[in-house]
């Protein structure tokens, strides 16, 4: 009798085992076949829409040239998150994060060269943003500028720079604007950035959480956020905000590179250096600007100049002295970000 | 005097069905009122093209098939453990059960970094799987390891309240006359505690579809081979998409009322059993 | 003596507990042990600099103290839904019936989205808390409000299948022999039904304790007002500090373990009150 209970637990381990059984064939499915090859691009969250354009416009230019064909699975999440889970094995060929600091863990733990942001051109960012304030609908609270923010009415809708990517670039660009006006003195700076932070009454997980907290659900008067995302927005529902430039922002530079371990492994280093090499491309540029992304190509910056003006100061975070440097001082555990909210 | 009795309990009654009723409507009808107005801001045929998306399909797939092994582990597993933890006593079982029950109150973002540490890069067990080649961590095997994590005590917790109410007497009294432990089991102990078990299912059936947490920090995201339904669903809010965000979430509901469904139709038949054994008995 | 004896009788004890320590020991506690090695990675100094700073502190209190709001509510509610459903005939208790998974199977992100919709200053439900000056949306309420929702399926299914198996009768003898509606609840059902009201507690305070997706929505995490552990968790490991994340991780497993424990005790001990009696 025991044996009937065996069997049937037999079974259902056997069925459990086929269940998940079925995913292993599909995965080790990775191996080269010289007609057919895989890409995975590890991507941050809003560039879905620019890289199933430019993955189209690849694969067709990779086929003529080639005539293997690319299939290029995309992933998206929270750049921190999704580099984090690079560093622990998920097998990007590619990774396009939302700033360099995301793709150096991933330096770190070995998988990609340390000099990597110096194999592409333009700092491997082929495609940039800014940080830009995005305010309501003939705004009604008159704001013009970073120092606006910290004014008593004023309150201020921005993500969390210790689990947001996008947030480091909104405190990195008003604190850039707090270092020119108080030239340069750090303390005054940093009290600037202490009443700016009193002021917001939202601090989201992420850059999109933000926006919604901002237009769905109406929290705050004034939204940091990207570039792009600000269009976003505006292509939604443009008749209700209004993208403002303050006089002075940062670079976002959001730099792509090749996982060096694992394009070894997949044996697919060809393809996926090609697959970054081609976003410089006329028109690959051409499709990052279409999707709100500033191209590096000066000439298709200048062609797309309505969208992109850059009559303000854009400071880089190399005049911060680098993202190592800037996260250890300002969002590592007991930095100062922290000590703002003490 | 009994009359009074009466009225009095009638009173009780609908008020508390409508404490009930209320309670329901503020914190699951409106909420899902919102999801589906959200899924139709765009149109009908926005939302079956969202619906009928390849990506979403295939996260879909995905989904059932952890799903199905979920749902498959715990009733396993809930039943084997259940009948230890209750029929026989042994030193260390209140430990046991509390260990039992550690999945479904462990945080889904500790739960996520558990699997991550163990059978990620840092972790012993990676470079021997890589050497094998087989993908566990941000692929399908890695998802429905952790699904069936967080929904294995779901039938056990169902079963062992509705067992240990039940005593052990009857079973005592045919293990006595010589039963065996599987006659017992599919005599005497599975026919009072079906509904439980039933319940436990749909439990975590409904647990393993709707996973985000836990499953999101292994699954590395990949459009069509590792994003789940609720992945899917994230990722194309953060992308700006929320009507499309919010229609393949409504399949997620959809598939709930389609276990509701399932479930009235197996009351429907066991009571129509019991009538018919009744009229043979009459 | 006697008990554990005749318990012997049943037979199957070897192979069903051998299969029920080892599925626990490969699935459970061989992961859950990582956070022990990892936790160990850091001193003593270390472990208690990482605990026992205000922010996190705040966030333990902010945490337990929603958790155990929203496990209140739900416990209350719970045996009331389960009562209505199983002892009253009305028009609409299948819909009733089977509202109360739906919380299990929307993705915990899509719930946060929705709840934080209704109740925002201006929206359906937001309004009407905003008429008396209480913010809902990005304060703690929100967050007891997004774990009440998260929680709800727990007691009303574990109190549930044991109703079921209450004979109404003895109820209606007892109130027929005079005893209160309240009396009757709190000496004939309530003993009956009370480890399955504490486990199905215990487990919805565990969730609660933990839950990520929803929250981060509508608290608006701000730190010392609305930030929640998890959330602090999330942020750690982001940074690679496995083993800060891990002594966090940690000290919750400990608080949750506890709390299941305790239930479980009081579960047992309440039987045993009852098994005396009779």
């Amino acid at each position: 009798m025991k044996k009937r209970l065996l069997t049937v637990l037999s079974f259902l381990m056997l069925l459990t085992v086929l269940i998940t059984g079925c995913g292993l064939n599909r995965d080790a499915d990775g191996n080269i076949v010289s007609k057919k090859v895989t890409l995975i691009n590890v991507s941050y969250d809003p560039t879905r829409e620019l890289y199933e354009a430019y993955n189209s416009y690849f694969t067709k230019k990779w086929k003529k040239q080639t005539g293997q064909s690319v299939e290029v699975i995309q992933s998206h999440g929270g750049s921190g998150k999704q580099a984090l889970e690079v560093a622990n094995g998920l097998k990007a060929d590619v990774v396009t994060l939302a700033l360099a600091a995301d793709t150096n863990s991933v330096a770190r733990s070995g998988l990609i060269a340390s000099d990597w942001q110096s194999r592409l051109p333009d700092n491997s960012c082929p495609y940039y943003s800014t940080i830009v304030l995005l305010v309501r609908k003939g705004n009604p609270k008159h704001i013009k500028d970073w120092d606006d923010l910290v004014r008593s009415d004023i309150s201020v809708v921005t993500p969390n720079p210790k689990t947001s990517g996008g947030a480091r670039w909104n405190y990195l660009a008003a604190y850039a604007y707090a270092l020119m006006k108080y030239d340069n003195d750090e303390s005054e700076a940093e009290d600037f950035m202490r009443m700016l932070y009193r002021n917001v009454s939202v601090l989201d997980s992420g850059a999109r959480a933000s926006t919604t907290s901002f237009t769905e659900n109406g929290q705050g008067d004034v939204l940091v956020c990207w570039e792009n995302e600000a269009y976003l927005t505006l292509k939604n529902d443009g008749s209700d905000y209004e993208l403002i430039y303050p006089s002075v922002s940062i670079k976002a530079e959001t730099p792509v590179s090749l996982v060096d371990s694992v394009v070894k492994s997949h044996g697919t280093k060809k393809v996926a250096e090609a697959y970054l090499k081609d976003l410089y491309d006329e028109k690959a540029q051409e499709i990052c600007a279409k999707n709100y992304y500033r191209p590096s190509d000066k000439k298709v910056l200048e062609k797309y100049s309505d969208q992109f003006p850059t009559d303000f100061t854009m400071v880089t975070i190399d005049d911060f002295g680098g993202w190592d440097k800037v996260t250890k001082k300002y969002f590592a555990d007991g930095g100062i970000f922290d000590k703002i909210y003490e | 005097m009994e009359r009074q009795n009466k009225n009095e309990s009638t009173v009780l009654k609908w008020v508390l069905i409508i404490i009930a009723a209320v309670f329901l409507f503020i914190m699951v009808i409106m909420p899902l009122g919102m999801v589906v107005a959200g899924s139709f801001a765009k149109g009908l045929k926005y939302y079956i093209a969202s619906i009928t998306d390849k990506y979403t399909l295939k996260a879909l797939l995905l989904t059932l098939r952890a799903t199905i092994a979920s749902v498959i582990c715990t009733s396993v597993f809930g039943l084997i453990a259940a009948w230890a933890v209750t029929r026989y006593s042994f030193p260390g079982k209140k430990i046991i059960k509390s260990i039992i029950d550690i999945p479904v109150t462990i945080s889904p973002v500790i739960c996520g970094m558990i699997f991550l540490l163990l059978f990620g890069r840092q972790g012993l067990i990676y470079p021997i799987l890589n050497k094998i080649g087989i993908d566990v961590i941000f692929a399908v095997p890695g998802i429905i390891i952790v699904t069936v994590f967080v929904t294995l005590p779901m039938v056990f917790r169902e079963i062992v309240p509705v067992l240990e109410a039940r005593g052990t007497e009857e079973e005592e009294a045919a293990a006595m006359m010589g039963a065996s432990g599987w006659t017992i089991f599919t005599r005497i102990t599975f026919p009072s505690i079906k509904w439980p078990f039933i319940y436990g299912m749909i439990l975590s059936a409904s647990r393993a579809m709707g996973e985000f947490g836990a499953v999101s920090v292994i699954s590395g995201h990949l459009r069509g081979l590792t994003n789940t339904l609720p992945l899917h669903v994230e990722m194309l809010f953060n992308e700006f998409n929320t009507t499309e965000a919010f229609a393949v979430s409504s399949v997620l509901v959809i598939l709930s009322i389609a276990l509701l469904i399932l479930r009235l139709v197996l009351q429907y038949i066991s009571k129509k059993k019991i009538q018919k054994i009744q009229e043979v008995t009459d | 003596m006697e008990s554990i004896s005749s318990k012997k009788i049943i037979p199957g004890l070897r192979l069903t507990f051998g299969i029920t320590v080892a599925i626990l020991g490969l699935l459970v506690i061989l992961p859950l042990s990582y956070i022990v090695i990892y936790t160990l990675k850091l001193s003593p100094g270390e472990f208690f600099e990482v605990i026992f700073t205000k922010r996190v502190l705040t966030s333990f209190w902010i945490s337990i103290s929603t958790a155990l709001i929203a496990t209140l509510i739900n416990t209350v509610m719970g045996i009331i839904i389960a009562f209505v459903i199983v002892r009253y005939e009305f028009p609409g208790k299948k819909l009733m019936d089977g509202l109360i998974e739906i919380p299990f199977a929307l993705p915990t992100a899509v719930a946060g989205i929705s709840l934080t919709a209704l109740y925002r200053e201006n929206g359906v439900l937001g309004r009407f808390f905003h008429h008396f000056g209480i913010p809902v949306a990005y304060s703690r309420f929100g967050i007891v409000i997004a774990l009440t929702f998260v929680s709800i399926p727990y007691v009303v299914r574990s109190v549930q299948p044991v109703l079921q198996n209450i004979d109404p009768s003895i109820e209606e003898a007892a109130s027929s022999m005079g005893a209160s509606r309240f009396r009757t609840f709190s000496k004939v059902i309530f003993p009956e039904i009370a480890p399955a009201v504490f486990s199905g507690a215990a487990l919805a305070f565990g969730r609660c304790l933990g839950e990520y997706g929803s929250v981060v929505f509508i608290a608006g995490n701000m730190p010392f007002k609305t930030e929640i552990l998890p959330l602090i968790i999330m942020s750690k490991l982001q940074e690679f500090s496995y083993s800060e994340a891990s002594a966090i991780a940690f000290v919750m497993l400990i608080i949750s373990f506890l709390i299941l424990m305790i239930s479980n005790i009081v579960a047992s001990h309440n039987i045993r009150i009852k098994g005396g009696v009779s």
